[in-house]
């Protein structure tokens, strides 16, 4: 089947039901995305698929139905995204291993939901399971990120 | 090439004294220098001067043996070398180093010892003396126990500032000027004319060199890097998905496993069938391992898939398998013949709570997961005479040794390559994960086999914090709490773990007690007592280990008395501290939040005190009773580390060991039915999510003598200080674990 990520074509064999993490981590070799839990709990294996956040773990290859962004295409360490550069701003990461997905799941938040309130920056990031207790800080980045996407 | 590496010998083996810098006393073994491993691995033209400065023509590299679990490891112990030798650590290599005796940690087996951390008695200098002999013969390399900064702090900064000082007399020979007129800054020597010398330039010359030793460090004052916030030197590629994990690691001709073992831990397996699993696409290999089956396969899920697939008759659990069970089991300990430990035994507890009123309260303390988010997984490859494992671990040296002794390789054989961990929390202090990969090696040599867990298997595979059960006594008279006496039945850690290394546990299990028996109050009569339930399902070091629960139970109780005698509860632990640096931790506590103020209708606030790790830690958390349930409002934490080495790190290690620390308390257990966890994934195993975190503020002071650790300290008053706010709130007191089996959070 036929994937669009970060803007390349990829034509892989795989199983209809290969969750897309898969895909992209073994198949691919694109490892931004992490493994955390397979069911949808902890939210590190969140991409985009035509700007929305999934969880990857739970969309099956054969069900992907637009382009895939991960964080490598959201931005790279020299042309970073306006919301990785917040986190880099505020020094959100421990571990990081959640982080991918933390920051894909803000980027696409703010995109549908660009001037949040603190209700509403708590409710989209609940979903993302942090363990070493960033959450402070990501509440900070994810305002941060907000002002800077707006101009202001 | 032979030059350099005959000379570079020749400078270590001078060098290396001032290393381990004037800890030299007691046995021969423990004189004796250990080798700088980095020698056996110089590449031509590298030049190391100690175990953690090399300087090749490519650049410097830093070695940074403390493993980093997101705590921040790698950057402190980076900027801990470059403040003396004055390079800019955005421009040098970090890399962990080789496993190596060199890297031994010569503080953190003092923490097993009953040594009260503000005590400074001659037993205790004596017994930590005694701890860190033991360190070096073990070749101790550990991360834990929050012992990477009181470890390193001398060690790193000495080995800049010889290193620093030897490029300096190289320039020094090269332009005849004298040490006064050189300047270094950002990884060269800079001359009178403004002109540089590059480090990298130098090192050839200064390897040749007697190394310089016995420099003054640098005064905190005139510090130049320690003491600031710093980028830390990972959070670039963490926000940008770019930082390679142990899970991540590729390389040519990888093949990706998983492993399926008795989810009743101990229980081995009597058969299997994999008929079904064999057949399933990309499997290449289903093999039996010690405790059950690997599947090797094409892709990571399609292992997953066909472990599920195996059909697998698992013997029974050889522990106590089921929750009830278990709790009778620490009930029944509580027993004079399983008495563990009585290292606090103040006045006459006995006689003081004889007659009269006394204060009782049983409290109780589930097992919890570890579950950091990346879950076990290992690189292994081995060839003839070769085993390589690339992995996230805090116990390189175990590893090392006891993949030697099962592949049947000498240690030397055995090469380590440290990873970057997604979180550990104490789980990657042991190697289970790396024995399991390194069996599957054994049936498939020459093959890079990358072996990954699925989170289920994580979780029914964690060695938990252990269950506890306490009881407490107590009095109170004239507005004062008079008597004190706390029972801890708990299995020993310790002898848990250390078994697992092949290590022996001599002595009481100081982990039982620590974080109670050594608290900073002059009560009258004070007891604690330690009593060691007999081992059940295995278990380990979990964030701040002992105290993790022992702050609960010590601090509950604590403010059971104070509500009991009608004292305030800040101010009668005020009065009972015997510790001036404890003492101003607490008021400045009382000071940020306001303490004593009006909160207004339902709202509730408490405070616990924690002295773990050598560190006092202080918090006031304030909760609302709404309709929905208790919100956490807002947390304010007063910690006194001794010294701040990057108040931004600080800060997050602080808030993250709250967060944790509430999380659990609210929202966790591990149950156990026929010895399998009932929790095998996060839906079960919710920790803190976002919506639940409060407002935390933290300020670090700076009265301790000594410096100290701060990935641990920041957990254990957490619990406590919440469950004591909700009884503030609405007079229910909160005994048992997880919260929320009493109270609806919202």
């Amino acid at each position: 089947m036929k994937l669009n990520v970060n803007g390349k074509d990829h034509e892989v064999d795989v199983e209809d039901d290969m969750p897309l993490l898969w895909v992209l981590r073994d198949e691919l070799g694109i490892t931004g995305p992490k493994y955390g839990c397979g069911i949808g709990q902890c939210g590190a294996c969140t991409v985009h698929i035509d700007g929305i956040a999934v969880r990857s773990c739970q969309l099956a290859a054969a069900d992907v139905d637009g382009d895939v962004t991960t964080i490598e295409g959201l931005g790279t360490p020299q042309s970073m995204h306006a919301v990785q550069a917040a986190w880099v701003d505020h020094q959100v990461a421990q571990c990081g291993y959640c982080q991918s997905g933390q920051i894909m799941q803000a980027a696409s938040f703010l995109d549908l939901n660009p001037d949040p309130s603190d209700d509403q920056i708590d409710a989209a990031m609940s979903g993302n399971l942090c363990r070493c207790g960033t959450y402070p800080r990501i509440r900070a980045a994810v305002k941060t990120a907000a002002s800077k996407l707006q101009g202001v | 090439m032979g030059r350099v590496r005959t000379i570079a010998r020749r400078s270590f083996l001078v060098g290396s004294a001032a290393v381990l810098g004037g800890v030299a006393f007691g046995t021969y073994l423990y004189k004796r220098e250990v080798e700088n491993p980095l020698l056996d691995q110089l590449a031509p033209g590298e030049v190391a001067f100690n175990p953690y400065v090399m300087i090749d023509a490519d650049g410097i590299t830093l070695i940074t043996p403390r493993a980093d679990v997101g705590q921040g490891a790698y950057s402190v112990q980076a900027h801990l070398i470059a403040e003396e030798l004055d390079v800019d650590v955005s421009q040098v290599r970090l890399d962990p180093g080789p496993p190596a005796a060199a890297y031994y940690n010569h503080v953190v087996a003092a923490e097993g010892m009953p040594i009260a951390a503000v005590s400074d008695s001659f037993f205790a200098q004596a017994g930590r003396g005694a701890a860190d002999v033991a360190g070096k013969l073990l070749g101790l390399q550990l991360t834990g126990g929050s012992s990477t900064v009181p470890d390193m702090y001398d060690r790193l900064r000495e080995a800049g500032a010889m290193a620093r000082e030897t490029l300096v007399a190289a320039a020094m020979a090269q332009t005849g000027m004298a040490r006064e007129q050189l300047e270094t800054a950002d990884g060269a020597v800079n001359l009178p004319d403004g002109s540089r010398l590059s480090y990298v330039d130098l090192a050839a010359a200064a390897a040749a060199l007697e190394p310089v030793q016995d420099t003054p460090l640098r005064r905190p004052s005139e510090w130049r890097q320690l003491g600031q916030a710093h980028q830390r030197s990972d959070i670039v590629p963490k926000s940008t998905g770019t930082q390679d994990y142990g899970i991540d690691m590729q390389m040519a001709g990888l093949v990706y496993a998983t492993t399926r073992t008795n989810p009743a831990r101990g229980g081995g397996m009597r058969g299997y069938d994999a008929a079904e699993a064999e057949k399933m696409r990309g499997v290449q290999a289903i093999l039996p391992i010690r405790e059950g089956i690997a599947v090797v396969a094409d892709n990571t899920w399609r292992a997953f898939q066909a472990a599920v697939a195996v059909n697998c008759d698992w013997g029974d659990s050889p522990y106590i398998g089921e929750t009830e069970g278990q709790i009778a089991a620490l009930n029944a300990s509580f027993a004079k013949d399983q008495q563990d430990s009585r290292f606090r035994d103040d006045g006459d507890v006995e006689a003081a709570l004889g007659d009269g009123e006394v204060v009782e309260a049983s409290y109780q303390i589930p097992y919890l997961a570890h579950a950091p988010l990346e879950p076990m997984n290992v690189v292994v490859k081995l060839g003839a005479g070769r085993l390589d494992i690339w992995t996230g671990t805090q116990i390189p040296r175990f590893v090392q040794v006891n993949a030697a002794k099962l592949a049947g390789l000498e240690a030397e054989q055995v090469y380590v390559h440290v990873l970057m961990s997604g979180g550990s929390f104490g789980r990657r202090l042991e190697d289970d994960y790396v024995l399991e990969a390194v069996e599957i090696a054994q049936q498939m040599p020459d093959v890079p086999i990358k072996m990954t867990w699925s989170r289920e298997e994580d979780f029914t595979h964690d060695f938990p914090r252990p269950m506890q059960v306490a009881r407490a006594r107590g009095k109170v008279a004239q507005g004062e709490v008079t008597a004190f006496d706390l029972g801890i039945s708990a299995t020993s850690v310790t002898e848990s773990s250390l078994g697992r290394l092949g290590q022996p546990a001599m002595g009481p299990d100081v982990a039982i007690v620590a974080g109670a028996w050594d608290q900073p109050f002059a009560i009258p009569d004070y007891r604690v007592t330690g009593y060691r339930a007999p081992a059940m399902v295995p278990v380990s070091s979990w964030r701040s280990v002992g105290a993790s629960g022992n702050g609960f139970l010590h601090e509950s109780f604590m403010d059971e008395l104070c509500h009991a005698a009608g004292a305030d509860p800040l101010q009668e632990r005020l009065r009972l501290c015997s510790h001036d640096v404890s003492r101003k931790v607490l008021k400045t506590v009382g000071e940020m939040s306001g303490w004593g103020g009006d909160l207004g209708p339902r709202r509730g606030r408490g405070v616990a005190f924690v002295l773990a790790f050598g560190v006092p830690v202080a918090q006031v958390v304030e909760v609302t009773d709404t309709d929905d349930g208790i919100r956490l409002d807002r947390v304010f934490v007063a910690v006194d580390v001794g010294r701040v080495l990057d108040p931004v790190n600080f800060e997050a290690q602080v808030t993250g060991g709250v967060i944790w620390g509430l999380g659990h308390a609210m929202n966790c257990e591990l149950t156990y039915e026929a010895g399998v966890p009932q929790q095998d994934n996060y839906h079960a195993f919710e920790g803190m999510r976002l919506y639940q975190t409060p407002e935390i503020t933290v300020r670090g002071l700076e009265n301790g003598e000594k410096i100290r650790g701060i990935g641990e300290p920041g957990v254990p008053p957490a619990a406590p200080a919440l469950a004591n706010a909700i009884f503030d709130a609405t007079g229910q007191r909160i005994r048992e674990m997880p919260f929320d089996k009493h109270v609806r959070f919202v």
